[in-house]
């Protein structure tokens, strides 16, 4: 078997809260799905049969029970149950779930919603033998008006420094900028092999790893270690690097911590000199203009693919939210049918909605089942499934970007995709 | 008594003759037709009837093959001695493909010469008399019913094929291998067939191996091969965690797609490489015999891995020996016992074939290389450079002149790896050869494989090498190892070889690419060639591990091989 898929379906959601304080965040629905299923779905429609979907009980149950999950994902979810009180991180996770795991990984969050070919991250891990390899794409602007917040509201970003190679494919330098304080620091050695790199700021981490089965390994051995994106994927960036690396031969009886953590990352197959041979008699370098062979001998390699069109949203706060309900129709093709009464642009309409007269709808997503009653002026709204607006009395003037989600999220229709 | 049987027995031939006519005629209508207009109320002089027979046992055997022939696999075909011959063509590619008018010419006089060559079978003898009447007879009918039916007594075969109408099959017809015929569609058609019935048994059958899909216009000459794109690889097909190909044969399928591992010897080592982890992680089904089941689950990776790229002929050696030793481990063996054998074979055969054969190639050129020499190599050759860093080690004084050429810019990789030796090195590009040649006293190339009619085919570029530098008298030594010998016989670039990606010759300076929008010009074409043949005239001796051989003892090796195995 080649790959393993885990799906990290934990997460808590601390950052939409309003949303969250009653359903756990990968049971949202997103147009009339779970935000889970779109994952899920994008693993199907690659071709994974299995997946690992390390979760909480609470959400495990809500799986269960949900219809959608049970007809539209048709492969065999392997649910492993962790606890809630939300200290363990991915890495943590990952390290719980060892055993299970036998080869590469494929390491997806929950709230990824993405029209990714996945083969394009797949093949740099694949062709260049690389530790990790992930997916990134460029930042959309979220330009709807967020409910809840008054006008737009910069919170204070903490941007990723990310910084790669002139071909845009090798990763060189990963940073947040809470971790810098002093400014962006770059070390010779990357500089002496890679001397044109690119920093680019704008970039939305999809948390879409592929890692090697050696670095599993390695995180059983470093328990101090809690998030694959926080923790694990900068240390590996910056080991590309690290000067003892390069070095085949090991001194057995060296005690030095980072030398032990170099050699279980150390990835080494059988007949490495097979390997070994062949890339000395082929004519081919990542890298011209330096004495160095391909790679610069280096073993261990961070590649990263850089997405500038297609969907890649990661829903893990409210304005994300909104922007993947409205987008999810251009990833789904949803058949809308209704009757329409002064309608205007955006608008994505779920099946079984009652539309009474006299409503005035502007780009609002309507899920199924929802009851819009007469007079209803509903701006810029998420209306869940099953719910009912009605007029009271007189109009009820301008739901203005309102969210109105159903307690019963387990009635949620849906019909056919794509 | 006795004369009363030999009459009957007369008889019965008789009978059984002018059946066996009668029969062979309605199969062979047509056929006949032209050989009886040739030879209208002549006897049939001793070499027209054999040619008559010969000719008419290759229908019989081309229409029972003719369902065979989509099951064998290409590499078969290409592995075949089969002559590159454009004079059977059949209806669909005389009327698109333009091939170079000299190539029908020579191959239909070759053609006879052949037929002429292997033996006349010996036919149980009709009586001839026999014959001739019936065939008379057959002929005074046929013409009477058939007015305007041209045909002169002394016409050849050769010319006869040649205004042979187009709707009729040839009647030798050398079959042209699968990949030198991409603007054919029903090649296409059996092409695509032939891979879904490829699956891997057991499967889900709906997954197969992928097609992939030509790009971009190709320039007509070469219309007839394959032209991929590096931006559409296979695996966009495949299942993510690939199933139907073992993962190391995927990985492998890109690193060629993508040029990671390019050249002779590389690939043939990381073929050999993906092959031992394949056998490893096999498992023989149950009422399998490892021997039979190992091959056909071969036979789609190798499928896949030359819709990646188009194989070398030393991959196709190193397959071909790998099928052998599995076909050759008898069915008592354990399977664990069996798997180690073929991983100590596969070893082997890397070990002696490649590694110890340049270590001999070395010794042996470094006597041809004297101190204060200057040395031209072209591109990137793992073979040439090994030679150059031992006679450098040896204490030889030499300095090296590389030749590059665009696309690929290899040169600048075999410049890298020369001088960080401490050899010196001067680099010039393809148009300054002939300037720098007077400065030359040898020339070394690779080869990436030698043909069985002395060519030398290599990267594109080595024939001009090899073509200045013997108009400048400049002695040229081509240094190959045995596994890459072939028998196919080319003595053109052009009817066998491989079209790379046409955007590798889009170059993008100060922001600008000039051809971006090539596709849109409808008289444009751009064309990227992989490889050429240089000629035997052209080179002076041949390297190889079992000593200096000219150029014409290609075929001698392959017979001693051949003999050997």
């Amino acid at each position: 078997m080649e790959l393993q898929a885990v799906l990290m379906a934990a997460g808590g959601g601390s950052r939409m809260t309003d949303l969250t304080y009653n359903t756990p965040k990968p049971m949202l629905p997103v147009g009339n799905k779970p935000l889970m299923w779109y994952p899920l779905n994008l693993l199907e429609r690659v071709g994974f049969e299995e997946v690992i979907v390390i979760t909480t009980k609470e959400v495990q149950k809500m799986m269960s029970t949900d219809p959608k999950m049970k007809q539209e994902v048709k492969m065999k979810l392997d649910v492993v149950c962790i606890q809630e009180d939300g200290d363990m991180g991915t890495a943590d996770a990952l390290r719980y779930i060892q055993q299970k795991i036998k080869t590469d990984v494929l390491v997806v969050s929950c709230d990824l919603i993405s029209d990714v070919a996945l083969h394009e991250v797949v093949d740099l891990f694949r062709a260049h033998n690389a530790t990790l390899a992930m997916l990134m794409s460029k930042a959309h602007e979220f330009t709807e008006t967020v409910p809840g917040q008054k006008g737009k509201k910069k919170t204070a970003e903490q941007r990723d420094f990310v910084g790669v190679d002139q071909s845009g494919k090798r990763l060189l330098f990963m940073a947040n900028e809470a971790d810098l304080e002093d400014g962006l620091s770059v070390r010779k050695s990357i500089l002496r092999k890679h001397p044109r790199m690119h920093i680019k700021t704008g970039l939305v981490d999809a948390h879409l790893y592929c890692l090697k089965k050696a670095v599993v390994d390695f995180l059983t051995e470093n328990k101090s270690i809690s998030s694959i994106r926080g923790e694990l994927v900068p240390l590996l960036v910056r080991k590309q690097f690290s000067k003892t690396l390069s070095k085949q031969k090991m001194k057995d009886d060296s005690e030095d911590q980072t030398q032990k953590k170099n050699d279980e990352l150390l990835i080494s197959s059988r007949d490495e000199s097979l390997l070994q041979l062949a890339q000395e008699r082929s004519c081919w370098n990542d890298h011209h203009g330096d004495m160095s062979e391909a790679y610069h001998g280096g073993k261990l390699r961070c590649y990263v693919h850089i997405m500038d069109q297609g969907l890649c949203y990661r829903v893990n706060t409210l304005a994300a939210y909104i922007e993947a309900n409205r987008l999810v129709s251009q990833l789904l093709s949803l058949r809308c049918s209704c009757m329409s009464l002064f309608f205007s642009f955006t608008i994505n309409i779920a099946m079984n909605v009652q539309l009474k007269c006299l409503c005035s709808i502007q780009g609002s997503v309507i899920c199924s089942n929802a009851v819009i009653g007469r007079g209803a002026d509903l701006k810029y709204c998420l209306v869940g499934s099953g719910q009912r607006i009605e007029p009271e009395g007189e109009k009820r003037q301008n739901k203005q970007a309102e969210i109105k989600l159903g307690s019963e999220i387990s009635v949620l229709n849906f019909f056919s995709i794509q | 008594m006795i004369f009363f049987k030999e009459v009957i027995l007369g008889f019965r031939y008789w009978v059984i003759a002018s059946g066996w006519c009668f029969f062979r005629r309605n199969v062979n209508d047509r056929q006949d037709d032209i050989e009886r207009a040739k030879t209208e109320g002549k006897e049939l002089t001793k070499e027209e009837k054999q040619r008559l027979r010969k000719e008419k046992k290759q229908q019989k055997k081309n229409k029972e093959k003719k369902d065979e022939k989509a099951s064998q696999g290409s590499e078969k075909e290409k592995k075949s001695g089969s002559l590159a011959a454009a004079a059977p063509q059949p209806p669909a590619k005389s009327t698109t493909v333009k091939t170079p008018s000299a190539v029908p010419a020579p191959a239909p006089v070759s053609v006879p010469s052949s037929l002429e060559a292997p033996a006349p079978v010996d036919k149980p003898s009709k009586t001839k008399a026999e014959l001739k009447a019936e065939r008379r007879a057959r002929q005074e009918a046929e013409r009477a019913s058939k007015p305007g039916k041209k045909g002169e007594p002394g016409q050849q075969a050769a010319s006869g094929k040649q205004k042979a109408p187009p709707s009729e099959l040839q009647p030798v017809i050398k079959r042209l291998p699968e990949h030198i015929q991409v603007d054919n569609p029903d090649v296409l058609k059996k092409l695509a067939k032939k891979l879904e019935r490829q699956q891997v048994m057991g499967l889900n059958p709906t997954k197969k191996i992928p097609l992939r899909l030509d790009y971009g216009y190709k320039v007509s000459l070469f219309s007839h091969l394959h032209q991929y794109s590096r931006k559409a690889p296979l695996t966009q097909q495949l299942s993510i965690p690939s199933t139907v190909i073992h993962p190391a044969v995927v990985r492998l399928g890109l690193q060629y797609s993508q040029g990671i591992v390019a050249g002779s010897n590389a690939r043939s080592v990381a073929l050999l490489h993906a092959f031992k982890q394949v056998i490893r992680d096999y498992i023989t089904p149950p009422n399998e015999e490892l021997s039979r089941d190992l091959v056909n689950k071969l036979k789609p990776y190798i499928s896949f891995l030359n819709q990646c790229r188009p194989l070398s002929a030393s991959m196709g050696n190193a397959i071909k020996y790998v099928k052998k030793e599995i076909s050759n481990i008898s069915s008592q063996c354990k399977e664990e016992e069996a798997k180690s054998k073929l991983l100590n074979c596969i070893e082997w055969y890397i070990k002696e074939k490649i590694i110890l054969a340049a270590k001999a190639i070395a010794e042996s050129s470094i006597e041809k290389i004297n101190n204060e020499d200057v040395i031209l190599v072209y591109g990137c050759s793992s073979l040439v450079n090994h030679i150059l860093f031992e006679a450098f080690e040896k204490g030889r004084k030499f300095r090296v002149i590389v030749v590059d050429s665009r696309p690929r810019l290899e040169g600048r990789e075999a410049l890298r790896r020369l001088v960080q030796r401490g050899i010196s090195c001067t680099y010039v590009l393809i148009s300054a050869v002939s300037y720098i040649l007077p400065e030359v006293s040898k020339v070394f190339l690779g080869a990436h494989a030698l043909l069985a009619n002395g060519y030398v085919m290599s990267r594109v570029g080595t024939s001009q090498i090899a073509l200045v530098a013997r108009a400048f008298n400049v002695p040229v030594l081509v240094c190959c190892e045995t596994y890459k010998f072939c028998e196919r016989v080319q003595t053109d670039s052009f009817v066998s070889n491989e079209l790379d990606d046409p955007d590798d010759l889009m170059v993008t300076r100060n922001g600008k690419t000039q051809l971006e929008s090539w596709q849109e010009v409808p008289s444009l074409g751009l064309l990227n060639l992989v490889y050429d043949v240089t000629p035997p005239d052209f080179v002076d001796l041949v390297i190889t591990e079992l000593g200096m051989i000219p150029c014409t003892s290609v075929p001698v090796v392959l017979r001693v091989k051949n003999v050997d195995q």
